[in-house]
């Protein structure tokens, strides 16, 4: 077993090296010369030239990446083009709002769905299961943007329960980040929640139609020792993989929850960057959530085996 | 033939089912399944309830448990375990008398166990649910009523999870948790079913060791009259939900009363093996020192078959025979070259198709067909059955047009009406759908047939019928037919030649009245002994003769 996790994790490394290589030939690689367009319409002919000078283009092309990767795996990310700050400290400075709405979207999802998920699949076709599947589909189908900002008019500005906008790190106490972290948090999980919810039911029904559960049930086993000692571990590996991708999404950025509430997250810093062509952000972005995508589904991998015995590596 | 002939007048009544009717309630309307069903089972006694699929053996069987599918539900009767209605219960009441009153056991044990919990916690779940042991004490009781199901180092197997044990040790292990807290009832709903014959005896004799410790009253569900033969004190015969005939063993096999009872009891097939047919020379498919390996070289190899051959010519039937794991499907996908053989020749018309290229060997797939065991999934359920029989010719190259023609008329020989063809699999039996893929098979014009468990997912009856269409098919169109089959009486019925396969060896080859009439190895005699009524000729309602007897005269 850690046999194979060493092996499944040394795995990874051509896959973030391929990623390295296509983030650095990225900027190389775009029409014209990079040099150019970083300095962008109004430069000087000087400026190019100094860019260059600068971010070592006059050098060979593997001896550049070389290099750009010998930066790379020391922590030094580049600076900036527009604010000519190092971009790791810009991306430390992003990740914490991100993470943290991010695992909060999580936890709420996940102990809400799955029991969701559970129940509408014990009372398949009952008015719990309706009930369940309908706000499965209003929840994927109503844009973010929409829930946010009829969260906001609710629970913010009618309730006066939460800020409208902005942030507080957890850092600042648990329960201001909360007050902050809370409704963006809400609007994501709508989605994940219809998600999740669907995944658990649709695999708890197949499930149940078992014969094992029809055994657990002939050993005059109650109905939750049923579904959740018998049906849910089966039913498991499926929608650990939903959670997992979902979470990497949501590190990914969600830029539209982000923009509702202000929040100073990765997804914004993004977007901003592409608009701004701020290609070391970009490249730092890339790198960031491709490492991150690496890492969950390494995780999840993993963990199968934790549900299914019969998974053996 | 030995039947048991004990006496349960004087014993306890266990379970007495009367008038128990069951209806399914759809949008259709309401439609009754069982009509009024009387059962009355004694402490220690046995009985059997026969019937083919679709009579209701195991709604009964369900009912009882109340644990029927919820679209399904009893509409009258009464179920009285040891007088007690189990009607009038409560669900909890219900819950708390499973497993430790009456308690079950099923047909598939690997599906039956929960693949993700070790068998051990499985079987002291029982124990915590119904009673107040301490977890140490469970842990003793497990290990104990492991080693009464007579499980080998028991303390592994208890820490072992369902697919690390075979299919003998499964069912071992169902038994084991069925019978830990000794119920008064036991129910077995074919739980052989899925079992090579060897296993199948050794499951049914520890059933028997079992019930005559406890007194246990059983209830053994089942299709196979060479089981009932075995094992039943009494003997109820189910159709269509009704209660047909019931008696003691001896009287209903010799003297059946009712007609239906004598049909099924008519279909069972013989193990004794059909009369020699004259040879043919014209041979089509020649096999020889055929092995598939798997592994590394040298002695590290693992062999899934070695060094098999034979001969087969047209209108001929050699039957591949052994039990689960003998390699005898191996063999059979070997010679379809759906997967390479590692060593030997295979000598299709002519031709050594064993190392062939996949292009080379595509003009010669169309002399080879074959048979699968489950029609259901092997049709596409999307697919029209005329769409499923002309894909093979146009493949080929017929046009559409004429390939439906020949369709419509290979549907009618197979015995379907022509407006089949635009319906769909599921809107046919199990018998109906594997006449289908017979005539999917054979619309290739094929000179070799492969029949890969053909007919072990059919009732008896419907067997019969299937295994009449080979032979029909058989004697119009000369076809070579390779039958594979773990069943001895299905292989005496419809094989000239028979090879019995062991651990991937060939360890018998010869003419099918030799090999089952008279085995020179011990595998095959152990085999023939395994099969469960041997002694007895159903179809004639008697004692088979002797010198009848399938593996010779030197046992009795």
């Amino acid at each position: 077993m850690s046999g194979y996790m060493l092996r499944r994790a040394l795995a990874t490394l051509p896959v973030m090296t391929l990623v390295a290589l296509f983030v650095f030939l990225l900027l190389r690689l775009s029409p014209g010369d990079p040099a150019a367009i970083i300095a962008g319409d109004m430069a000087t002919p000087a400026q190019p030239e100094q860019i260059r000078e600068l971010m070592g283009l006059n050098q060979p092309l593997y001896l550049q990446f070389f290099i750009w990767l010998g930066d790379l795996l020391r922590g030094d990310l580049g600076v900036s083009l527009i604010s000519h700050t190092p971009v790791a400290g810009m991306i430390a400075d992003r990740i914490g709002p991100t993470l943290s709405i991010a695992l909060l979207t999580m936890l709420i999802s996940v102990t809400v769905a799955i029991p969701m998920g559970i129940l509408a699949a014990w009372r398949h076709r009952k008015l719990v299961d309706h009930l369940v599947m309908t706000f499965s589909v209003l929840g994927f189908s109503v844009p973010v943007f929409v829930t946010g900002y009829v969260f906001v008019l609710v629970f913010s500005l009618k309730l006066g329960w939460f800020p409208v906008q902005g942030f507080t790190p957890i850092s600042a106490g648990l329960w201001s980040f909360l007050k902050t972290a809370l409704l963006p948090a809400l609007t994501l999980t709508t989605i994940y929640v219809a998600l999740i919810a669907r995944m658990t039911r649709a695999n708890m029904l197949d499930v149940l139609g078992e014969d094992y559960i029809r055994t657990a049930r002939a050993k005059g086993g109650s109905e939750m020792r049923v579904l959740f000692r018998h049906a849910l571990k089966n039913a498991a590996v499926p929608i650990l993989t939903v959670i997992g991708t979902g979470f990497a999404l949501l590190i990914g950025g969600v830029v539209v929850t982000e923009t509702v509430f202000n929040i100073p997250g990765i997804g914004r810093l993004t977007v901003d960057a592409i608009l701004a062509r701020d290609y070391p952000v970009i490249q730092a972005v890339i790198l960031l959530t491709s490492f991150l995508y690496v890492l969950i589904n390494l995780i999840i991998d993993l963990s199968y085996s934790l549900f299914d015995p019969r998974i053996r590596y | 033939m030995q039947f048991k002939s004990r006496s349960f007048d004087a014993a306890e009544i266990a379970v007495e089912i009367k008038g128990l009717e069951v209806a399914t309630a759809d949008a259709a309307g309401v439609r009754p399944v069982l009509h009024g069903i009387d059962l009355r089972i004694r402490k220690g006694e046995t009985v059997c309830l026969v019937g083919e699929s679709g009579s209701g053996k195991s709604v009964t069987s369900l009912a009882v448990m109340q644990l029927l599918p919820a679209s399904l539900s009893v509409a009258a009767g009464q179920i009285n375990l040891q007088g007690q209605n189990l009607r009038a219960l409560a669900p909890g009441q219900m819950r708390a008398l499973r497993a430790a009153r009456v308690a079950m056991i099923f047909q598939e044990p690997m599906t039956a166990l929960n693949p993700v919990l070790r068998v051990g916690d499985q079987i002291a779940e029982v124990l915590a649910i119904h009673t107040a042991l301490s977890a140490s004490q469970r842990r003793r009781r497990v290990l104990s009523i492991l080693e009464q199901v007579h499980l080998p180092d028991v303390e592994r197997i208890s820490r072992s999870y369902p697919h690390q044990l075979s299919g003998g040790q499964r069912q071992r292990i169902m038994i084991a948790m069925a019978l830990v807290l000794e119920p008064v009832l036991l129910i077995a709903d074919e739980p052989t079913t899925a079992l090579d014959v060897t296993t199948q005896k050794q499951i049914l004799s520890l059933i028997d060791e079992l019930q005559q410790k406890y007194g246990t009253a059983v209830l053994f569900i089942t299709h196979d009259m060479g089981v009932v033969a075995e094992i039943a004190d009494t003997v109820h015969v189910m159709r269509h939900g009704q209660m047909v005939e019931h008696g003691a063993v001896r009287p209903l096999l010799s003297a059946p009363r009712q007609d239906y009872t004598r049909h099924l009891l008519a279909a069972v097939p013989s193990l004794a093996p059909r009369p020699a047919r004259s040879a043919s020379e014209n041979i089509v498919l020649r096999v020889e020192g055929l092995s598939k390996s798997y592994g590394r070289t040298g002695d590290r190899r693992t062999y899934a078959v070695k060094d098999v051959g034979f001969t087969l010519s047209r209108g001929r039937t050699v039957g591949i025979v052994g039990e689960s794991g003998s390699g005898k499907s191996t063999l059979a996908r070997c010679i379809m070259r759906l997967i390479a053989p590692s060593a030997g020749q295979i000598d299709l018309m002519g031709t050594d198709i064993a190392t062939l290229s996949p292009k080379a060997f595509r003009p010669h797939r169309r002399k080879l067909q074959v048979v699968f065991q489950d029609p259901m999934r092997s049709l596409n359920p999307r697919w029209t059955i005329g769409d499923c029989l002309v894909e093979g010719p146009v493949n080929y190259g017929s046009s559409r047009g004429d390939a439906l023609k020949e369709a419509a008329r290979m549907i009618e020989i197979v015995g379907l009406p022509r407006d089949a063809l635009n319906r769909y699999p599921h809107m046919f039996s199990g018998g109906q759908r594997q006449r289908i893929a017979i005539a999917r098979a054979v619309m290739m014009k094929p000179d070799v047939l492969i029949a890969d468990e053909a007919v072990s997912a059919l009732d008896v009856s419907v067997q019969a019928q299937v295994l009449q269409l080979f032979d029909d098919l058989q004697a119009e169109l000369g076809l070579g037919i390779l039958f594979i089959t773990h069943d001895l009486r299905v292989a005496a019925q419809i094989c000239d030649e028979v090879l019995v396969m062991k651990q991937g060896e060939a360890v018998e080859y010869g003419a099918a009245a030799k090999v089952l009439g008279a085995p020179e190895h011990a595998y095959t005699r152990a085999l023939i002994e395994a099969a469960p009524g041997r002694g007895w000729d159903f179809r004639n309602f008697r004692p088979l003769p002797l010198r009848l007897q399938a593996g010779g005269a030197d046992d009795q």
